[in-house]
Formats: C-alpha cells, structure tokens, sequence
C-alpha cells in the first residue's frame, strides 16, 4: 500500500467522481459522503506521503511500470509533498463546510457540482504530483475545465466571467504546451528530471530561452500574475462560494508551485539566475503587481471583489519572492504558498457563511455582523491579520523571509512594496470589520444597545472554519519546524 | 551575570490570556470581576517572587519556542523589565477595582468584552517587559495595539471609529512601515535580535545606517507619542476612562517608551551611541516633544484632552532621560517610568471619577467642585504634584536625577528644556487645582446633589495618591533596579 | 535581401504556425462576437497542435506503423530491427491527440458557456452586452 500512495492520490478522488456522478443520478444524498470518502483517502495518501518523503528523500512511482522517459513517472520530493498535503487538506475542509452552501444553492445539480468538485482536486493533485511535462499539461487542462464549470454556476454574470477566464485560461495552457514543445525539440525527452539533465549543454541556445519565457508567461496567465490578471476579479467575484472558496486558494498556489518547479528541477537555478538576466526585471514587476493589486482593493465596495484583489497582490509577493534569487526569498515564497492558501481560505469561508445568511457580500450587507455572527467574524479577524502580516499568524513568517530575502538581495523596492501592502490591507480589512463592528451606529455612547440574538452560520460550516483560523495560528507557531524539516531539502544547495 | 531558567515570566504573561475564556463565560457579573481580580493578584504575586532574585543580580530566563530559525519566543527578566512589570501588574488591580465603579457607575454595554480584552492587554503589556529579543517585542506589541483596540472604540459610535481609525493608523501603521523594515534589517546586519549588555548592533554597519535605524526605531514606536506622531493620543480619549487611566498613562504609552529604551540600551548599546554621537539627535526629537506638548496642554480645555498633551510631554522625558547617555540621566528616565504611571493614573481616576459624579468633561465646568468633592481634589493635587516635579510627589526624585543626568553630560540646553517644562505643567495643572478649591462656580453649574464619586473610584485613586507620596519616601527599589541596568 | 527569403523558406512551418497563431489570437482580442472569439481560440489551439506534429516529421520519412508484423517472416521475438530514421517520429501524434481532446472539451465547455450567455442577455455580442451591463 505504501508503494502505492502516489496512484491512491490520484486514483481515488477520479473514481469517486465517477461513483458521485452515477449515484447522483439515484440518490442524492449519497454525493456528499462518497467526495469525503475520496478526498479523505487523498488527503491521507498525500499525508503518508509527505511523511514518507521526510524518511526517505525523493520518492519516485513509475506509472504503468514503465521507466521514465518513457513512461509517465510521479515524482514526488520535500516541495511536492508539502504542497500536495495543503492542497488536499484545503479541498476537504472546503468540501465539509461547503455541504449546505451547496444544497443550499443547487438543489437539483448537486451530483454534477460534486462530480465537478472532486474532479478539480484530481487534476490540482495531478499538476502537483506529477514528473512529466506533458502530463502536466493535460492534468492542468483538468483542472482548468472542471474550474469553468465550477466558476460558471454562478449567479448573473458568472458565465461571462467565466468565459473571459477560459479565453484567457487556454491561452495560457496553450503557451504552456508549446513552451513544452520547444522544449522536446531540443531534448527529446518530456520527463522533468531528465530534461533537467539534458539541458545544460544547451544553455546558450535560444530554443531554450523561448521554452522558458513561455513556458513562464504561460504560468503566470494561469496565476493571474499582473498584467495578465483580468480575468480574475470577476471569474471569482460571481462564481457560488462552494465554488470559489475552493478556487482562490489553491488554482493560483498550484501555478506558482508549478513556476517554482519549472525554475528549480527543470531549468535549474544555475541557468534561470546566471545564465539568464531576467530575475530583475521580473521582480519589479511582482513589486508593480503587489501595489497595483492593493491599490484596486482599496476601491471596491465589496467584500469577496476585494479579496480578490487581495489575491493578485499575494501572487505578486510569490512571484518577487521566487525571482529573489536567494535562499529566503524562494523559503518565503514556498512557505507562503502553504500560508496563503490557508488564509485565502478562511476568509473566502467567512464570506461563505456570510452569503448563507446574509444572501449579500457587498460592505452595506455587513453591518452589525459582530453581533450576529460573532465566530465567523472572530475567525475573519484571524485572517485578516494572517493577510497583513501579525504575529503570530502565519503570515507573519512568510512576510519575514520575504522580506529579508529582499534585504538580503538588495532589493529594497520590493521591501517597501511588502510594506505598503500590509498597510494597504490594514485600511482593507479595517474597513470591512467597522462596518461589521460599527454599524448600525448606536446612539448615545452605546448605552441602550440592545443585544441583537447570534444568527451564526450552521455548526457544519463554522466548525471547519474555526479549524482553519486555529491552523492559522498553528501554522505560525510551527514556521521553524516547516522550514528546517521540509522547505529547506526542498531547495537545491546551489540557491545560496 | 548569572541566569537561571524559571517558567514564571511565561506564566505572568499567560495567567491573563488563561482567566480570558473564564471571563467570558461566567453569567453573574460579579463572578466576572472576582476572577478578574484574582488573575490581577496572581499576576501581580507572580512578578514580585522573581524581584528578590533579580535584586540580587541574577537574570530569568525562558524560551517559548523557536518560531524562526534564529530568532525565539524568548523571555528574560532584568531589571528594566521588572521595574516596568511591577508597575503594570500593580496598577492592574487597582484599575480592575475602578473600573468596577466606573462601568457600573455609568452603566456601561459590553462589559465582559471590557474585561477580558483589558486581561488580553495586560498579558501583552507583561510580555513585553519580559521580552528577551526584538522578535518578542514586537509580537507582545502588535497584541497590545489589537487588544486595546475595542477597549479605545468601547462606545461604538461614530466618534469611536473615527478615534479608533487614528489609533490603528499611527500605531499598527507605525510599528509595520517603520519598525518592522528596521527589525529586520538589524536582523540581516547582526544574525542575531536577542538585546544584549552592549547592544547587538555595535560595529556591524556604518554611521548612516545607525542613524537611519535608529530613526525608523523611534518613530516606529508610534504608542512613544513622540511627535509628530502622537495625535492618537488625544484622539484615544474617547475611550472610557479606566482604559485611558491604565492603558495610556501606563501600559500602552508606556510599552511604546520602554521599547524605544530597550532598543537604545539593547539593540544600539551606549557605547555605540556615545561613539557616534547619535545621542544627541534623540534628546532633541524628545525635548521638541517635550516643550510643545506642554504648550499645547495648557490650550487645551477638555481635561482628559489636557492630560493627554501633559502624558505626551512626560513619555518624551523618559526618552530624554535614556538619550543624555550618562548615568544619573538614565536612572531618572527609567524610574519616571514608574512616577510617572502613578501620577497620571491618579489623575485620570479623578477625571473619571468627576464624570461620574458629575457628568462634566471641560476644566471650565470644573470651578469650585473641590467643596463638593474634596477627596479627588485633593488626590488630583498630588497627582498633579508628581508629574509636576515637586514633593512630596515621587515625580520629584525622578525629575531630580534627570536635572543631575544633564549636569553630568554637560547639556545645557536639555536642563533648560527640563526646568522650563517644569515650569509649564505646573502652568496648566495648578490653575485647575486653585479654580476647584478657591473659586465659587455659578448658580446653575451643579445640581445640588452632587456628591463624591462612588466608592468603588474613590478607593483606588486614594490609594494610587497616596504610593505617590510613598515613592516619594521610598523609592529604593526602582531606584535600584534602574541603577542595576546601567552597570 | 535573399538572406531573408533563404531564412523564411528554410522554416517556413514554423512561420506558417505563427501566422495562424496571430490569426487566431487576433480573432480572440479584436473580435465583437462571442461565436468568433471561440473560433478565434480554436484557430490558436490548432496551431500549436500542428506544430508539435510537425516536429515528428523527417525527411524521406514514412508513416510510423510497421508492416508484416504478423505476417511469417516474423521471427520468434516478433520484431525486427527497425530504423527510427525511417519512420516519422510518432510520440508528438500521440501527444496531440490528448491535446486534441483537450481542444474539444474546451470548445464544448465555451460553447455551453455561449448559450448560457445567449440566453441571458439575447445577443452575442461583446460591446451590447457590455452595455447591458453598464444599464443595471
């Protein structure tokens, strides 16, 4: 069986998609504990996993039997395996507290969107897990379609949202592929590792280079990296919140682990940070994308619009922090892929519980929300401290080495543009937790307020809420031990 | 300097942060406030058992956990520490008792709410007293900053947000664009944030760079109130006045300048300040907090706003006394810390205790209520004593080693500043004091039944008065611990 | 001059992959109507598919499929040595008919999508609907 976890990780959420989708012809209340079924076997395989790697270094499955490179090979290493634990963890917590959005939302298509739900996860933990180029690619193209279906249930303008994201989408998929393709001309070969070994002979060819710039534009239409993040903001403002609170914490992550891949193992640093010259003006970019998405936050009068926003300056932290070039940058920048995965799903919890009650996620739905819904807006509260960088949160730490990885590189631009950014986020959040705390404004020094009665969120959808705020913490606390037992195999020596 | 490892400075912090779930939960009120009164004791027990071992010399010393490769959640306690956290863990108890009388005096809303956040501010105001490194700082700082912040907007209305967004703006704002960069650069330059005897920063970087550190440090510590970064001050006043009492006259004020100490004596070091010179800029970004601060007192009308501008001119002196760099200078500093906190909390409990009594807030409406009130009146006049400089205050003893710190550094201009400012609290206290006692209000100013305030407000600020006068006789101990820190 | 033409001809399949690259991304930027936004898109995937079966291609190389593999001359192993550099390279084919797949279900997901547009707003095309919008 321990040989076998890298199959059961894919294997069983694709089969109990297939199981939801029949029996959501029969019975429908049978959706929900066959998606747990399979999320829970994946997220304990991709647990093992993590554990397994930790024990043994790199583990490496052969699809089919068939060696690499010509078969597919799964390869999973310290990177992998930390971000194929969050991302199945994230999805099963989502999928628990989602259970009465989505009955709530979609009596009669509650099979297909389960279907849907699990069959994402399939295609994130593929993209993760995977060793090969173009398995990659198709796994990606999983993700993605199920994605606009997901995003497209939405109300009003949901589909034309969620068009512009497929538009945008395949075009980046597609740039991916023919990165993909130039690379298989000049290597022959489309296992990750093995391209990595063929290449450095080839380094001064400009086949190369091309591979690389779209392999990377590619990457980043996918993660909404700025200037290419237009479709974002709305693709998830309208989508239903089952939906989207699955969406926004992981689809952008699982980009920037897969940009992290392609600089590390398979056009390894030495080429992506000597050869090529690139990393300082990427940097600037990720420095205009973090202030540019604050900035856009600051002007929207709604809550899920602006975490959005939020989102896009959090790509923009990753990114710089990845193209630092050093061992703290690229710590941070893993390390917040863990914490702002966590995050983003709290507060896209919040907003969830918000809309169940609420029917609203605009600023003048949220007046009085401390009062009423106390817990949801506690664990808001942990998140948006987690999002501007307070300790003991975890974002505090990625913050940290972000920072001084800037520092350290000399890149103070990018420094001030962390900075801003947390300030930016406290005037956000700020923003959104008077109206909640504030309004309706009491009269008279508040003195004959009167107790409004708590109208909170159902327990199923608070407690793994709660769960996630509390990780927040936890997560936080244990930065070291993630950082010295996993995030530092997980980079090669050459990164100093 | 010998350390031993004990887990009581971990348990002073958490014994708060542990009563906070009670708090919440209990039903009866005055359940509430007994268990807040036994977690201030404990508190208060806990901090006095270590102060006989660091008296003799010896430091306390506890790791949390190591967050970050490097750099711990670690506790120490010295003897600027303990100085600090006896005072903060005293005035606690006697704020708990006047917050009583005050609340329901007024009968307040959301009082669990009260307590337990001003359970969670101890805790982080504790915590920074015992911090052992920068990295401790600063988290036990940030948690004050969010745990006084539904204490500052108790009220909810609309002057409350507004108040609460300056509060958030100077102080959060502060401490991420300012004193954030400069931890973390320090981090990069030294590899180590632990605060050391001789500073850890001593020869890792240029004349420049200290400067520019040491800038970004004090204008970082935005709860200092150094200007021009201390409007929140004021603007804070809209809290109820317990919280002003103990949170901006004591902790939260307080942890701002005891931080700025901490990284003057521990991060920079005197020698390296002395070295580059870097003392000077200090002592006059503090003596211009000083002086207009206490110019813009004696404009002031309402008397919490007064006794706002007059705290703001007494933190600087604190940072003043630390800054002049020779010895008898920085014993007066540090011990202002604790004059100083018992002056101010008389004074705020006899501004709140007015309110009650009377419902009035401006000094102009304050003439001739010390016939009807002569009991807070009085203790006002001690407190304001205090802060003015003149015994039988304790603030005397602290202003006299600050006059003594700039004779031994040989700086004029500071012994000026000092005295003149002397001159102008004593301009926009005793005025207050003599239109209370000697003057004859109108007809209508009172209603005839005003009386002395409840009891409940009148206890604690009798007895804060009076350890004013018993620093004053006795202040050995922290004369003491304050000396301690210099050797 | 003649440097230019030389260089165009020696890879005139790549230029002719991007050319109907640009058509088709030009189509999805420029154009109004939803419809030729998809085919747009449509034009674009094809070109990267041909592209990578392009690349499979050799001179003098004939399709990848082997004969007389069942026939008698077979010997015992059942195979023979085989020349690669006979035989088109086969595996892009294989890879573009995943890719092809790929290219249909996104075709038929934007085209649900389009009807799902259609029936909201009545009309395909992008500057009306836009309007609408505006209007609410």
């Amino acid at each position: 069986m321990n040989q076998q976890l890298p199959a059961i990780l894919i294997i069983a959420p694709l089969l109990s998609a297939l199981i939801i989708n029949i029996s959501g012809w029969v019975n429908k209340k049978l959706c929900f504990p066959i998606a747990v079924a399979g999320l829970g076997l994946a997220s304990w395989a991709s647990v093992n996993l993590l554990l397994r790697v930790l024990d043994e270094g790199v583990v490496l499955y052969r699809l089919g039997g068939w060696d690499p490179p010509m078969g597919i090979a799964y390869y999973v290493d310290h990177l992998n395996g930390l971000v194929l634990t969050v991302v199945s963890i994230v999805a099963l917590l989502n999928l628990i507290a989602n259970k009465k959005t989505i009955e709530q939302d979609f009596p009669e298509k509650t099979g297909p969107f389960y279907t849907l739900y699990v069959l994402m996860v399939t295609g994130l933990l593929g993209i993760v897990a995977t060793g090969d180029a173009f398995n990659l690619y198709v796994l990606l193209e999983i993700a993605a379609l199920t994605g606009y279906g997901l995003l497209a249930m939405g109300e009003d303008r949901a589909p034309l949202a969620t068009l512009n994201y497929l538009y945008m989408g395949t075009i980046g998929a597609c740039f991916y592929l023919l990165g993909v393709g130039y690379l298989y001309i000049v290597t022959g070969s489309l296992n990750m590792v093995d391209i990595a070994g063929i290449l450095p002979a080839l380094y001064q060819s400009k086949a190369v280079l091309a591979a690389f710039m779209i392999c990377m534009i590619g990457v980043w239409l996918k993660m909404a990296f700025f200037p290419l993040h237009a479709w974002l903001p709305n693709a998830y403002t309208y989508a239903p919140s089952a939906a989207s609170s699955l969406i926004a914490p992981l689809v952008t992550k699982v980009m920037i682990y897969v940009m992290i891949r392609l600089i590390l193992t398979v056009f390894t640093p030495e080429y992506v940070f000597s050869t090529l010259t690139v990393s300082e003006p990427i940097v600037w970019l990720a420095t205009i994308a973090i202030v540019m998405g604050s900035i856009f936050a600051l002007s929207e009068r709604n809550l899920k619009k602006m975490l959005t926003y939020v989102i896009i300056a959090e790509v923009g932290y990753m990114v710089g922090g990845a193209w630092l070039g050093n061992r703290t940058g690229m710590t941070g920048a893993i390390l917040h892929i863990v914490n702002d995965s966590l995050m983003t799903l709290c507060v896209f919890l919040v907003a969830g519980n918000i809309v169940y009650k609420v029917k609203g996620y605009a600023f003048k739905d949220l007046k009085g929300l401390f009062r009423t819904m106390p817990f949801t807006m506690g664990a808001f509260v942990i998140g948006a401290l987690s999002i501007i960088g307070v300790p003991p949160t975890c974002g505090f730490f990625s913050k940290w080495y972000l920072i001084s990885g800037a520092i350290q590189a000399g890149h103070y631009g990018f420094m001030v543009a962390l900075l801003f950014s947390s300030l930016v986020n406290v005037v956000l959040f700020f923003r959104v937790i008077e109206i909640a705390y504030y309004e309706p404004f009491a009269e008279g020094h508040g003195h004959n307020v009167l107790p409004e009665p708590m109208a909170e969120a159902p327990l199923m959808m608070l407690v793994p809420l709660l769960i996630v705020a509390a990780s927040l913490i936890v997560v936080g606390v244990y930065t070291g031990d993630i950082v010295n037992y996993i995030i530092q195999f997980a980079i090669p020596k050459e990164i100093v | 300097m010998e350390t031993i490892t004990s887990i009581k400075p971990f348990l002073a912090v958490l014994i708060s942060l542990a009563v906070t779930p009670v708090l919440v939960s209990s039903r009866a009120p005055n359940v509430r406030e007994a268990w807040t009164f036994v977690a201030a004791a404990a508190k208060f027990l806990i901090v006095l058992s270590m102060l006989p071992t660091i008296l003799q010399g010896t430091e306390i010393v506890y790791t949390v956990a190591e967050f970050l490769p490097g750099a711990a959640i670690k506790f120490r306690v010295d003897a600027l520490g303990m100085l600090f956290a006896l005072v903060s863990s005293f005035l606690w108890i006697i704020t708990s008792a006047y917050s009583i009388g005050y609340m329901r005096g007024l009968k307040e809303h959301s009082q669990t709410r009260y307590f337990c956040f001003f359970a969670l501010a101890l805790s982080a105001t504790i915590g920074v007293a015992f911090s052992a490194n920068l990295l401790t700082l600063y988290l036990f700082y940030e948690l004050l900053s969010l745990s006084t912040y539904p204490l500052v907007t108790h009220h909810q209305d609309k002057e409350a947000r507004s108040s609460g967004r300056k509060y958030l703006l100077y102080i959060v704002g502060g401490s991420i664009a300012f004193a954030l960069p400069a931890m973390l650069i320090s981090y990069n330059l030294a590899g180590t944030l632990e605060f050391s005897k001789y500073g850890f920063l001593a020869g890792t970087g240029s004349r420049t760079i200290m400067a520019v550190l040491l800038l970004m440090f004090i204008f970082g510590f935005t709860k200092s109130a150094i200007m021009p970064f201390h409007s929140w001050l004021p603007a804070a006043m809209v809290a109820p006045t317990p919280v002003s009492a103990l949170l901006h006259a004591v902790a939260v004020v307080k942890v701002g300048v005891f931080s700025i100490v901490r990284v003057l004596i521990g991060v920079f070091g005197v020698n390296l300040l002395l070295d580059l010179h870097l003392g000077t800029i200090v002592c006059y970004i503090a003596a211009f907090t000083v002086i207009t601060a206490s110019l813009m007192a004696l404009s002031q009308d309402g008397l919490k706003r007064r006794l706002a501008f007059s705290t703001i001119g007494q933190l600087s002196y604190i940072i003043l006394g630390v800054a002049l760099l020779s010895p008898k200078g920085m014993i007066g500093g540090m011990t202002h810390i604790a004059m100083h906190a018992f002056g101010k909390v008389t004074l705020f409990f006899c501004a709140g205790a007015i309110f009650v009594a009377t419902g009035k807030k401006n000094i102009s409406e304050m003439v001739g209520i010390g016939k009807r009130m002569p009991v807070t009146m009085i203790a006002f006049f001690i407190g304001s004593l205090s802060v003015i400089g003149l015994p039988p205050g304790g603030g005397f003893i602290s202003k006299w080693y600050l006059v003594l710190g700039t004779l031994q550094a040989d700086n004029w201009p500071m012994l000026v500043v000092l005295l003149g400012s002397s001159l102008l609290n004593a301009a926009y206290f005793l005025p207050i004091v003599y239109r209370a006692f000697f003057c004859t209000p109108e007809e209508n100013m009172f209603d005839n039944r005003v009386e002395e305030a409840p009891i409940w407000c009148v206890v604690p600020l009798v007895l804060t008065s009076l350890g004013s006068i018993g620093l004053f006789f006795y202040p050995q101990p922290f004369l003491r611990l304050a000396g301690m820190m210099i050797n | 001059m003649p440097d230019i033409i030389s260089i165009i001809a020696a890879k005139y399949n790549y230029w002719m992959f991007i050319i109907l690259m640009m058509i088709g991304l030009y189509a999805m930027i420029a154009k109004n109507n939803l419809v030729k936004k998809v085919v747009g898109m449509s034009i674009f995937q094809t070109a990267i598919i041909l592209f990578y079966v392009s690349i499979g291609a050799k001179k003098g190389a004939t399709i990848p499929i082997l004969e007389h593999a069942h026939s008698e001359h077979a010997n015992a192993a059942g195979s023979h040595i085989i020349k690669s550099a006979e035989y088109v390279n086969p595996l892009p084919h294989v890879l573009m008919l995943t890719a092809i797949v790929v290219c249909v279900a996104t075709l038929g997901v934007a085209l649900a999508l389009l009807i799902r547009v259609y029936k909201r707003y009545h009309t395909l095309e992008e500057d009306e609907i836009l309007a609408q919008i505006r209007e609410k």
